[in-house]
């Protein structure tokens, strides 16, 4: 029955399941009873999420001075958690469009979730460059839009306007691409649902899709045209958010390396934090069948080129700063790994270089407490990366008189750890409510590398 | 008008194409293919129209650069001119960022909604002609009885190759 499409390479699906299979696994844990454990880890995620809450709303009526900020560090904890969330938000994408283009078969477990984080950890992200300004009810004034002051104008050759416009045209282009991938899913799940009230969302929210083939035949140009433009865009926001520093004239951001560099630690942060909660949604939703072995080292092997990527960016600017010979430059790297806050430069490089080594190692790429272990420290090493490039450049720059240090109040970390909240509460919500993997799409690679017999090669 | 259709159900992807290309060789009339996934390979066989969405998408995206840019230059240099550390009021390079920005943000967002609009989905619009099992595991091939020619038996014999499943007689009124 099965078609053979290669017999070189391993099934993408494992136990041989079929195409109802595939359907019921997925759309299963949707339609039991919501689950303990599910209940437990939403209360502690929108119990977090609510100091967060409470430590911008005191923020908001107090100021931004609750923050440990002054006048030398302008930006700290705030810029920090934006780059840390839009870093994590570029995974989805890169799963979903550049692997698409590449024709790696092996996304489809794993493109639906992923950008969800991407659309949540963009949320995340957004907030804070919104409470920064203080008094977030003027945040429209960076969207350029007719006014009553003349019409003033927005300043359009500021990077922090490039990167509004960037975030936004992000966050939108994402949530289009995971909806037109949701439609069919809907449909299937309008389908096969016995509750009125999830008949009537999943219905109305899959648009009226059959199943068509002239539907399928345009679906499939539009989503390779999304997955065209979302490439080059997944490129541009991580390097116009590298922008919002490269172009001021600080020792240690003014260097042209930032964009590949910050775009290759936006990729290795991501896929660290997709293997985070892939390896226990596979656990907990029991989709092993889906999520293999073989996603797994194939991610790992992902994050060990992008972190080579991003070890080379850290020696590549040690180098350039020695060998520009400019002073400044060379007492900002000096400063980074020796200075007051050098115990977050070895942290950086410990969790980002040295942890990842591991992922040489076959035996560890496939050991699923290892990976989600180091997964971990990676996510923890990528804040760590920020906060060093941010906070060592901006303490001390130029002038020793203006020289400052900055030490985190407990409303930064509240708001760091609500954010967390945030994401995770959404998170939770999106694996209750709609389907974890593209069921349509493991349809349509599960014949990969199975025999005439249907078994495996 | 009502027309008579013939509604065939298949097991799998490859009998899928195989029946519909049998159809279409036998001059079959094809009103469409209904199928859980998007099968490869079954377009051609259907024998549809490359979609011209991509130049949608391509106008859209021309639009939105060519709108954006225009904008910038109008508000930084006529609307309201603002010298901002000498830099040149249209300071092209400056405006590429958001230009591309803008660029990708109509074309994508543009080509779904023509995408849309042209597949006829509409939030809460109820589907027309759903088969049982069609978002799951089935495939079914339906065809237009156009004449009295039309023999359901020489059809079911020309499909039982493929694992026909199921095979039905409808009618649709317009």
């Amino acid at each position: 029955m099965a078609e053979v499409l290669s017999l070189l390479r391993k099934p993408l699906v494992l136990d041989n399941k079929s195409y109802a299979d595939v359907t019921h696994d997925i759309a299963k844990p949707l339609e039991r009873k919501t689950s303990t454990a599910w209940w437990a880890a939403f209360i502690i995620s929108v119990g977090v999420l609510l100091i967060g809450i409470a430590a911008v709303v005191y923020q908001i009526v107090t100021g931004v001075g609750v923050w440990g900020l002054n006048n030398t560090v302008g930006w700290a904890f705030d810029i920090t958690n934006f780059v840390f969330w839009i870093g994590i938000g570029h995974a989805g994408t890169l799963i979903s469009a550049i692997l698409f283009l590449f024709r790696q078969k092996w996304r489809t477990s794993v493109n639906r979730s992923a950008e969800a984080m991407t659309i949540f950890a963009v949320m995340c992200a957004g907030i804070f460059p919104i409470i920064h300004t203080g008094r977030p009810w003027f945040a429209f004034w960076l969207v350029p839009y007719p006014n009553f002051r003349g019409p003033l104008w927005v300043n359009f050759r500021s990077p922090l306007e490039w990167d509004m416009f960037a975030i936004s045209c992000y966050f939108t282009i994402s949530l289009v691409f995971w909806y037109v991938g949701l439609i069919p899913d809907l449909a299937t799940l309008r389908d096969r649902t016995t509750s009125t009230i999830k008949q009537k969302l999943y219905g109305f929210f899959s648009l009226g899709w059959n199943g068509s083939n002239r539907t399928w035949h345009r679906y499939e140009k539009v989503y390779l045209l999304l997955a065209g433009l979302a490439t080059p865009l997944v490129v541009s926001v991580h390097t116009i958010v590298s922008w919002d520093f490269a172009t001021s004239v600080i020792p240690g951001w003014h260097t042209t390396i930032l964009p590949p560099y910050f775009v290759a630690g936006a990729v290795f942060s991501g896929f660290a934090m997709v293997l985070t909660l892939m390896l226990i949604v596979r656990k907990v939703m029991s989709l092993e069948a889906y999520i293999t072995t073989h996603h797994i080292e194939n991610m790992c092997k992902v994050i060990l080129a992008t972190g080579g990527i991003v070890g080379l960016a850290y020696a590549t600017e040690l180098f350039v700063a020695y060998y520009s010979a400019n002073g400044y430059e060379q007492f900002a790297f000096i400063n980074r790994a020796l200075g007051p806050y050098g115990w977050t430069y070895w942290m950086m490089v410990g969790c980002n270089i040295l942890a990842t080594q591991f992922f040489w190692f076959k035996k560890l790429r496939t050991n699923v407490i290892w990976v989600f272990i180091i997964s971990v420290i990676i996510n923890v090493g990528m804040w760590f990366e920020r906060f060093v490039i941010i906070m060592t450049s901006l303490t001390r720059d130029y002038l020793p008189a203006s020289w400052a240090s900055f030490t985190p109040t407990i409303i930064d970390l509240a708001t760091l750890a609500g954010s967390f909240g945030l994401f995770f509460t959404l998170f939770l919500l999106f694996a209750r409510f709609l389907p974890m993997v593209a069921i349509g799409e493991v349809k349509g690679v599960l014949n990969y590398g199975r025999n005439g017999k249907g078994g495996h090669a | 008008m009502s027309r008579r259709l013939l509604v065939s159900v298949f097991g799998s992807e490859h009998d899928i194409v195989a029946a519909t290309k049998t159809a279409r060789t036998r001059g079959y009339d094809i009103v469409d293919v209904y199928t859980p996934f998007a099968v490869h390979g079954l377009d051609i066989a259907q024998g549809i129209k490359p979609t011209r969405i991509a130049a949608v998408c391509l106008a859209l995206g021309l639009t939105g650069a060519i709108a954006k840019l225009g904008f910038q230059i109008w508000t930084s240099a006529w609307d309201w001119p603002v010298n901002v550390g000498g830099k040149p009021l249209i300071s092209l390079p400056a405006f590429v960022p958001v230009t591309f920005e803008v660029t990708v943000l109509f074309a994508g967002v543009g080509t779904v909604l023509a995408f849309l609009l042209r597949s006829k989905l509409l939030p809460g619009k109820k589907p027309k002609r759903l088969y049982e099992g069609v978002t799951n595991d089935k495939f079914v091939l339906v065809l237009a009885q156009t004449d009295a020619a039309f023999d359901v038996h020489t059809v079911r014999e020309m499909f039982k190759p493929f694992h026909l499943l199921k095979m039905e007689e409808q009618v649709e009124a317009d």
